[in-house]
């Protein structure tokens, strides 16, 4: 059993997708282009008004639900990416749409504990401890 | 297909919202949000409305008969108008409370119904309207101001 290190693949712009591939055995399901994107947290949810309250700019989403309006939910909050757990793979139409609104896709066959465990072993923070205190609708970095 | 009109310091955008579309369901408040960064508005003025937006669509696809949603966007503010043709909200106090949803098990499963889009709605805003009417419909008003007093 691998204990929970921290490799410290973290910067203060954050960390690449594709370090976040090896890290939870991820496979891209959107433009190669989105192997650079970089994640400066993440977060797990299936609820997507917890998504809306909580996620702050460059969160990436782990979650278990495949749904076209976790897509749409996204765009709102401007995130930096979508993993699919436990190998649950988006119809064609929600990968369009992603596509569509360069947004990069994740799939992982861990669940969604697990991946989460992964990546905070990493050194990504969740959303609270970058900005404590913070209330809804801030921001933490400025301009997209 | 929004309505864009550019009457000097104000603009003003209408959206469509139908009913259980949940297809286009999100469109709209992505739609604005892209406006709002064209504008070159506050990035964290920006995330406020379009959460707002949001929440306020998915609730008119999820609740409502279908209705409309109108952007003004002025110097000072956004005013973002949602109306509803029904069936309107019984009982609003509770309606506004967190955790209370009457969305259905198919809803929930497209990770809706926690009952915590109005209130989201509410720590958005700057100023927060809703009225509803059994058997007409629901009328929600919300003001961000660009430049909140914090
Ligand atoms: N436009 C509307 N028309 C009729 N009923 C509504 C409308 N908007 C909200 N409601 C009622 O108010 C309740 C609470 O709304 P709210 O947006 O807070 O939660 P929700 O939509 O159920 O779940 P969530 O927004 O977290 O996905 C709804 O479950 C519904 O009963
Ligand atoms: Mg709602």
């Amino acid at each position: 059993m691998s204990s929970c290190r921290t490799r410290c693949l973290v910067s203060e712009s954050g960390i690449r997708i594709r370090d976040i591939i090896d890290a939870i055995e991820a496979r891209l399901l959107t433009q190669p282009s989105h192997m650079d994107r970089l994640v400066l947290s993440v977060c797990g949810a299936d609820l997507m008004s917890d998504v809306l309250a909580f996620t702050k700019a460059k969160t990436l989403l782990l979650t278990g639900l495949t749904s076209i309006q976790v897509v749409r939910t996204a765009g709102v909050v401007d995130l930096a990416g979508i993993v699919f757990v436990r190998g649950k793979r988006p119809s064609p139409e929600v990968v369009e749409l992603a596509e569509a609104e360069d947004l990069p896709l994740l799939v992982t066959d861990y669940p969604l504990y697990e991946a989460c465990g992964k990546l905070y072993c990493l050194g990504l923070k969740g959303c609270s401890e970058l900005d404590p205190g913070g209330r809804t609708g801030e921001c933490l970095t400025s301009g997209t | 297909m929004p309505d864009v009109r550019d009457v000097g310091a104000l603009m003003s955008v209408t959206y469509d919202i139908a009913a259980r579309d949940f297809v286009r369901a999100g469109e709209a408040a992505n739609k604005l949000k892209r406006l709002l960064q064209q504008l070159g508005l506050d990035p964290a003025v920006i995330r406020r409305a379009a959460i707002a937006a949001y929440e306020a669509e998915m609730n008119i696809v999820i609740h409502s008969y279908g209705g409309q949603i109108k952007v003004d966007i002025t110097p000072e503010s956004i005013e973002i108008f949602c109306e509803d043709s029904g069936p309107g909200i019984p009982d609003i106090e509770k309606a506004l409370q967190e955790g209370y949803s009457t969305a259905s098990e198919e809803i929930r499963e497209m990770g809706f119904g926690a009952g915590m889009g109005l209130p989201n709605i509410q720590k958005s805003a700057d100023k927060f309207r809703i009225e509803s009417a059994v058997g007409r419909g629901t009328c929600l008003q919300v003001t961000i101001l660009h430049e909140a007093g914090e």
